[in-house]
């Protein structure tokens, strides 16, 4: 998909909560050996919802876009606090973009981000909104011991997609989904962890449909790897993006600024547009961004974005939100994780 | 008092601890929280709704140990009355920060998060908190 009119990024926020528990920590209590240094583990009253207002307002106050001139707000996520209630007119709500806005939560596994953010795009570039929010968040669940315990991290990222050339950061070049029937990770309703095939999870699932989106977009585009500045893959660990990037012929020098798994573990949805963030905060003009997510059942999206003269003028909290670390052990992880039932 | 499950309520009290609205006076300019009709300064009626500023300084601080319902498991933590940049106190919980580490005169920011579950498969209710200045 080839975006026709101009549509880009005015403004992003990212969130990641303060607490982290290191990876020994876990191999202490599960004893396998843990694929990311640390990650983050939300504050008792965090969810999903809360982490995605703090990423909205900074992309919203980095825009300096009014609330009511929001048309869309579009949140994608995997453990949104309700089963049946949106979180967008929440977050919507407290922005004070309600009530004249298309909003809707979206959930694709890990994907619901880039989804959010190809479809708030349209919008705007089909002249029916002037900007949109497009936010991927998560509070990753995982079941006690089981392989993604030591991986599912929390955290958001929004985007404020507009149309407004010069107030754009950054401007949205293309876009290619690659989507199959793979059951390769679900949960069913009722159940509180999502189950997944294992291995089966690696070479049909992430890198099938990761590196197919990457060349789609490439091959339509009539772009290759070194016409890339930097690019961002989906983070469920630090060794699938590296693999994904060597496969695809990036040098590791063009992912290393986008992966942050190794810190902050897998925050789903919000995994490959944090690591997009940290990009924007220190690209320089004129460079060439690729960013792609995966999700499982499942899909990718692959968003090819070019920086303009005014990226960097304005930057994220992120650096801060990350240097901002309280650890906790096992027991505190588990009862701010909830995984610990009272009665 | 019996406190009950209510919808209704937190509709109610929702966009009033999503968004710290507070009223301008008109006549002398004073900041309140939460907007209402009169100034306490003045006297002044007709307060302007307005966005109030996002950082201040905790005024003074207690330690919840036993909390109310609802708010069970989350002890020991911080209420605080918070001045908000131009004035405008605010009575809120604190975030992100152990009762020991609280000060009277840090510097905090508002943040947006879960004040409670008005029960398992209840209504959860959301507002401003304050976390550290980062």
């Amino acid at each position: 998909m080839k975006f026709t009119a101009t549509v880009g990024v005015a403004g992003y926020g990212a969130y990641v909560p303060a607490f982290r528990i290191k990876g020994e920590e876990i191999s202490r209590v599960w004893g396998d050996a843990a694929p990311v240094r640390e990650k983050s583990v939300p504050g008792p009253d965090e969810d999903s919802l809360t982490m995605a207002y703090e990423a909205a307002r900074e992309a919203l106050e980095m825009a300096g876009v009014r609330p009511e001139e929001v048309g869309a707000v579009l949140v994608g996520s995997e453990s949104p606090p309700y089963a049946v209630k949106p979180s967008a007119t929440v977050v919507a709500e407290a922005l004070g973009v309600t009530p004249r806005v298309v909003a809707a939560d979206l959930e694709f596994a890990c994907r619901a981000g880039t989804t959010a953010m190809i479809l708030v795009a349209g919008l705007v570039a089909s002249g029916a909104i002037r900007h949109g929010l497009a936010i991927g968040a998560d509070n990753a669940q995982a079941r006690p011991g089981d392989e993604l315990d030591y991986t599912a991290g929390a955290g958001a990222a929004a985007f404020l997609l507009s149309g407004d050339r010069s107030r754009l950061l950054a401007v949205l070049e293309h876009a290619y989904s690659f989507v199959t029937d793979t059951p390769d990770f679900w949960r069913r309703e009722g159940e509180s962890f999502p189950r997944h095939a294992h291995r089966f999870t690696g070479e049909p699932a992430y890198f099938r449909h990761v590196v197919s989106a990457a060349r789609g977009l490439m091959e339509e585009a009539g772009l290759k790897p070194s016409d890339f500045d930097y690019v961002v893959f989906h983070q469920p660990n630090v060794r699938f993006p590296l693999r994904a990037a060597q496969l695809l012929g990036f040098r590791e020098e063009q992912v290393k600024l986008g992966l942050l798994a190794g810190e902050i573990g897998n925050t789903y949805a919000a995994a490959s547009l944090i690591g997009l963030a940290r990009v924007l905060d220190h690209a320089k003009p004129g460079q060439r961004i690729l960013v792609v997510s995966f999700g499982s059942g499942a899909g990718s999206d692959a968003i090819s974005l070019v920086t303009t003269e005014v990226v960097g003028s304005r930057k994220s909290s992120l650096e801060r939100l990350l240097a901002r670390r309280a650890y906790v052990d096992y027991a505190l992880y588990a009862k701010q994780k909830a995984l610990l039932r009272v009665a | 008092m019996v406190w009950v499950e209510s919808a209704p309520r937190a509709w109610r009290e929702g966009t009033r601890r999503y968004r710290l609205i507070g009223g301008k006076c008109p006549s002398c300019g004073g900041l309140v929280y939460p907007h209402r009709q009169v100034c306490p300064y003045c006297g002044r009626e007709g307060l302007e709704a307005v966005a109030l500023p996002r950082r201040g300084r905790v005024v003074t601080y207690a330690v919840v140990r036993n909390p109310p319902r609802g708010f069970e498991g989350r002890e020991p933590y911080v209420i605080a009355v918070v001045e908000l940049e131009g004035g405008a106190r605010v009575l809120a919980q604190l975030t992100d920060v152990r009762p020991e580490d609280v000060r009277v005169g840090m510097e905090v920011e508002a943040v947006f998060r879960r004040y409670r579950e008005q029960s398992p498969s209840g209504v959860i209710e959301y507002g401003v908190k304050f976390r550290p200045a980062i």
